[in-house]
This record gives structure tokens, C-alpha cells and sequence, in this order.
């Protein structure tokens, strides 16, 4: 994200009408307060939808955070007690750590194999099958989530395609139900992640490989640089921006994940994977324990906000 | 480019596992499809027999023909409506510049933050008051309000690069700001509006946990809410539901066939600017 600060003074083409808006304000101040008029009625159907299913259920969360509800009868106030609550249970406050071991999968994993990947295709396959595992690669990402959950769940399952494929190699003792297995479940939730995410990390960031200049690939095998060294010395440093952006998607993926795990375990075996957005919807919906499923509904939100703002930092600077 | 030969296979071969990663799920759905319904067939097997008369049975049982219809509506309500009024604002606060623009900018923004399901629930205490819940409504109104952040900060990325002269030589004329918006501004940005549009359909027919707290009957919802009763459904009859899942995976697979280049310039333009 980044939004242009008007600093520059001089008159360019890009800036001419900034340098008109001035002289209208300065000249006509009748004219630009009844366009100013005009101009908020084309932005409040926009800002009326957003504020009464965005703002105002954003801030109603927080509100109900602090009372004790069921949804029908009426509220009691608790002050902080949801949160107590929320740091207390082992099961509520594990989500939370459970968010974190998915960013590995859904996010390091997908981000670091896409720019091993995207640098191959760059320096091996540039012809036909490079443009044609774009499309396959890509292919996950525009499937809906839960049918990506549910074919895994299959793929997953005791007589699926993933203990057929180790039994083939004669490792059929690690056969098991992975998605039902307390040590396993998460590790395979990721998997799915990375079947969804990894594509999109390698279209995103072989854009970013074929914008940076040949002449720093040229220079780097003249001076025997090998594809380790190009890699580390040239594309990670100047993919810093996409790279960024792809750790903002997949983070954000993978710390408000719903659909997948939702599908293939619903939060289980236990609570083992389960997530805080499972959780707001088991406590929400299920339990109708309104107050505990707010609490944790603004720990997700506040903590999606603490893990983007160093990542988009991090990119804007790089940016200018 | 010259690149050692050992190398040169050693990268093709990572590729072609990776493809084969990527594709073989959908193989081993299809096959077991085609297996006799309430078996337990291996992930990969052609079956001795195949079954096509699954996909029927999924077709009538899932009831296809109110699915597409339920989905093709909510596409129809959502997108167009959202496109209008995200272009308004975007045109307002890019372009205008009217006084507060920043502020607004500033709330829309804050809003691609945050995630769905810590607003979820007064979501649905809203629409209990409002009477409009299990009703397609229900997901309609909400889907337009969640896309405006991104879809505001979108467009207002092509209005703003847009010098104002344009629309200098239209007012001496005697425009007004709308004849200005929708003769000249609106046919000018075709190219974002079009990918925007993409992008909203393709969120919308693939929204899930909208549909599942806000409509209980499936028929009312969108594809991949209604996926998630029929998984449900058919938890015990592996190639029932294999075959229900391919149906509705076939129109979102036709459309990005299709319109390979168009969605993947979407998503990723998309991503970048969000």
C-alpha cells in the first residue's frame, strides 16, 4: 500500500492538476464548496454500506467483548472478564498459537519454495512449459476454498491418494487418517495451504523476476556467479517488494483462516487445529456464548493489524 | 541464456513435480468419482466399471439447477451494484478530491484489515433486526459493504492518476459532475472496472462463511456455501461427493480456462495494491 504525498513543488503533466485544484480553491471558493457537496454524494452509497456492515459491526465486537450474552436475554456487563477467560482456557488461547504454526505453512513455506521456483522458471524454462505451469500452478487459487478443504480431506484420509503414494514406496508403516491424527492434523491442514498459496507466490514473484534488469543477471554469471549465489545476491535483495506482498496475502490467509480447516477438521482432533476464526463461529453460533467469541474476534483483528503494519513498513520503505 | 545442462534438468524436473503436485488432487477427485456410490475406492484407481451415472445422481441430489440460479443471482445483485458505487467514491476521493478525502480514504483502508470473522456475529444480530436473515439478501448486502474497502482503493488508484483537464474542457461545455462522471471518467477506466469486476465475481462465487452463518437453506447461497451442506450430506459416500464437488468446480474451471490472463492480471494487480 502506499498513497503519494503531493510534496513536489514543480509543474509536471502528473502533477498539473494538483496545481489546478489550487487555483480553483484559491480563485472560485463558491465553486469548489458546492463541488465538494457533489462530490460527498457520490462517495455516500459507498460509505453508507461500509459503515453499517463493516464500521458498525467492527466497533459492536469490541462492545459486546465486555458484557456476558446469549443473544437473547439481556446483556450483563463484565469488563475485561471475556478476555480473562479467553487466556485462561488452554483450548481458546491455543488458537491463537495454533494461527502462528499455520503462518509457517501457509505463509514461509509457500513464500520461500515460491522464490526457489520462480527463479528456476526465470533461468530454465522461460518457453512453453514455464507459460503453462503458470496456469497449472495457479489453478488452486481460483477454486473455491472449501473445495480445495474437502478434495484434501479425501486426498488425506486412510484410503487416499497420500498413504497410496507412501505404500508404493514402501512406507506404508506412516500410513494413518492424517487429519485425524493429534500430532499430525496441523502439518496436513498446512499442506493444503501450501497446495492453495504456493502458486500464487510463484505467478506474483516471477512478475517480480522479470522486471529486474538482465544486465544484474548478465554481470552475476560473468562473475561465475552459480544459481545459489544469483539467488541470494540478486533476486531475494531486489524482490523485496513482492516478497512483502506475498507475506502480507499469506499471512493475513493464514492468521484468518476459516474455510480450509473449517472443512477438513472443523477445529479437530481436540482443538488441535483449531483457529480463532473456527473458534468465534463454535462459541458464537454453537455455543451462543456472544461475549468469549467478541473477545477473541478483537484479539484476531488486533492481531492481524501488529503482524501486517511491520510487513507493509518494511515494503514502503524499500518502495521509495 | 546459457545454464550448465545438469542444472537445466534438475529445474524442469522440479517443475514437472510441482505441476504433478498441483494436478494429481483433482485426478484422484475424478477417478473416484466414477467409482460405484457408497464404495471406498484407493485415491487413484480407474475403476473397473465407471460409474458416469454419478455425476447425475450429484446433479439431482445437489440440486443443481437452484444452485446456479442461487449463485448467478447473488453474482448478479452483488457485482454491479458494488462496481457503481466503488467507482463513485473512488471518482470523489481520486479525482475531486473532495474535502475530507484523506479521512475517507484512511476509514476505507482501515477496513482491508480486518478480518471477516471478527465482525461476523453482530452481522447476524443485525440482520435478525433488519428480518432480512435467511434470505439472499443476507449475503448480498454484506458482500457489497466487504468489498468496498478494497474495491474503493482500487479504483481510486486509477482516478487519481488521472490529469484534470479532461474533465476542465467538458465543464466549459456546461457539464454537470455526473454527465462529466459517466461520459468521460467511467468509459476511461473500463480496464479497472473490468478487472475489478473479475475479481468481485470470482470472491463472491466462492464466499463460504457468509453463506453458512447468514442462510441455512443451501439453495439460497452461493456455490461454495452450498458445497459445504453437501459435504455434509454425503460425509459417508466418498464418490457422491467427489462427483457433487467436480460439478461445482466446472464453472469456476471453464471461466479461468477462459480467461487465464485477464484473472491472473486480477488477482495479482489485486494483491499488489491491497
Amino acid at each position: 500500500m502506499t498513497i503519494p504525498t503531493p510534496t513536489q513543488t514543480t509543474v509536471t503533466p502528473d502533477n498539473r492538476h494538483r496545481a489546478a485544484d489550487a487555483f480553483r480553491r484559491i480563485f472560485r471558493p463558491r465553486k469548489i464548496r458546492r463541488e465538494g457537496l457533489v462530490g460527498w454524494l457520490f462517495v455516500l452509497p459507498a460509505l453508507l454500506m461500509y459503515v453499517v456492515f463493516v464500521i458498525v459491526p467492527f466497533l459492536s465486537t469490541i462492545q459486546y467483548s465486555f458484557f456476558k450474552w446469549n443473544g437473547v436475554s439481556p446483556a450483563v456487563w463484565v469488563g475485561l472478564k471475556n478476555y480473562a477467560t479467553i487466556f485462561q482456557a488452554p483450548n481458546l488461547i491455543g488458537t491463537v498459537v495454533n494461527a502462528f504454526w499455520l503462518v509457517v505453512w501457509f505463509s514461509f513455506i509457500p513464500v520461500g519454495l515460491g522464490l526457489v521456483v520462480a527463479s528456476v522458471i526465470h533461468r530454465v524454462a522461460t518457453g512453453r512449459l514455464g507459460s503453462v505451469s503458470r496456469t497449472v500452478l495457479f489453478l488452486p487459487q481460483v477454486i473455491p476454498l472449501v473445495a480445495a478443504g474437502i478434495i484434501w480431506g479425501w486426498l488425506l484420509a486412510l484410503p487416499g491418494l497420500v498413504n497410496q503414494i507412501l505404500k508404493t514406496f514402501g512406507l506404508g508403516a506412516l500410513a494413518r487418517a492424517w487429519l485425524g491424527d493429534f500430532d499430525t492434523a496441523l502439518p496436513a491442514v498446512g499442506v493444503v495451504g501450501i497446495w492453495v498459496l504456493l502458486g500464487f507466490c510463484i505467478v506474483l514473484l516471477l512478475t517480480g523476476v522479470s522486471k529486474v534488469d538482465p544486465a544484474l543477471y548478465e554481470s552475476a554469471r560473468i562473475d561465475g556467479a552459480g544459481w545459489f549465489r544469483e539467488f541470494v545476491a540478486v533476486t531475494i535483495p531486489l524482490l523485496r517488494y513482492e516478497i512483502g506482498v506475498c507475506l502480507t496475502v499469506t499471512v493475513v490467509a493464514a492468521l484468518a483462516a476459516f474455510d480450509i480447516i473449517w472443512v477438513t477438521t472443523a477445529g479437530g482432533p481436540g482443538s488441535s487445529t483449531s483457529v480463532p476464526g473456527v473458534q468465534i463461529y463454535i462459541l458464537g453460533f454453537t455455543q451462543r456464548a456472544i461475549g468469549p467469541a467478541s473477545a477473541l474476534a478483537v484479539m484476531l483483528m488486533a492481531l492481524v493489524v501488529l503482524v501486517i503494519i511491520p510487513i507493509q513498513y518494511l515494503t514502503k520503505e524499500i518502495k521509495q | 541464456m546459457k545454464v550448465a545442462r545438469g542444472e537445466f534438468w534438475a529445474g524442469r524436473t522440479l517443475l514437472v513435480v510441482l505441476m504433478a503436485f498441483t494436478i494429481l488432487p483433482f485426478i484422484s477427485i475424478f477417478m473416484t468419482a466414477l467409482h460405484p456410490s457408497g464404495t471406498v475406492p484407493n485415491g487413484l484407481q480407474w475403476p473397473a466399471d465407471p460409474q458416469w451415472i454419478n455425476f447425475v445422481t450429484a446433479w439431482n441430489q445437489a440440486e443443481m439447477p437452484k444452485l446456479l440460479a442461487s449463485s448467478i443471482y447473488i453474482v448478479i445483485a452483488v457485482v454491479p451494484v458494488a462496481l457503481v458505487i466503488s467507482t463513485m467514491a473512488g471518482y470523489a476521493i481520486g479525482l475531486l478530491r473532495i474535502p475530507g478525502s484523506r479521512a475517507l480514504l484512511s476509514l476505507f483502508v482501515f477496513g482491508l484489515t480486518l478480518p471477516f470473522a471478527g465482525f461476523i456475529i453482530p452481522i447476524y444480530f443485525l440482520e435478525r433486526a433488519m428480518g432480512i436473515y435467511n434470505t439472499r439478501l443476507a449475503i448480498v448486502l454484506p458482500l457489497i459493504a466487504l468489498y468496498m474497502p478494497f474495491a474503493v482503493f482500487w479504483m481510486r488508484a486509477h482516478f487519481v492518476n488521472m490529469p484534470a483537464e479532461i474533465s476542465e474542457a467538458a465543464r466549459v461545455d456546461g457539464a454537470t459532475t455526473w454527465d462529466l462522471f459517466w461520459r468521460i471518467h467511467v468509459p476511461l477506466a473500463q480496464a479497472p472496472i473490468a478487472s475489478l469486476g473479475i475479481l468481485m465475481s470470482i470472491w463472491t462465487w466462492n464466499q463460504f462463511l457468509l453463506c453458512l452463518v447468514l442462510v441455512e437453506d443451501p439453495t439460497q447461497r452461493t456455490m461454495a456455501g452450498a458445497l459445504g451442506a453437501f459435504q455434509g450430506h454425503y460425509a459417508n459416500d466418498v464418490p457422491l461427493l467427489c462427483a457433487g464437488t467436480i460439478l461445482i468446480l466446472v464453472p469456476t474451471l471453464v471461466v479461468f480456462v477462459l480467461f487465464q490472463r485477464q484473472i491472473i492480471a486480477a488477482l495479482l494487480q489485486g494483491a499488489v495494491k491491497g
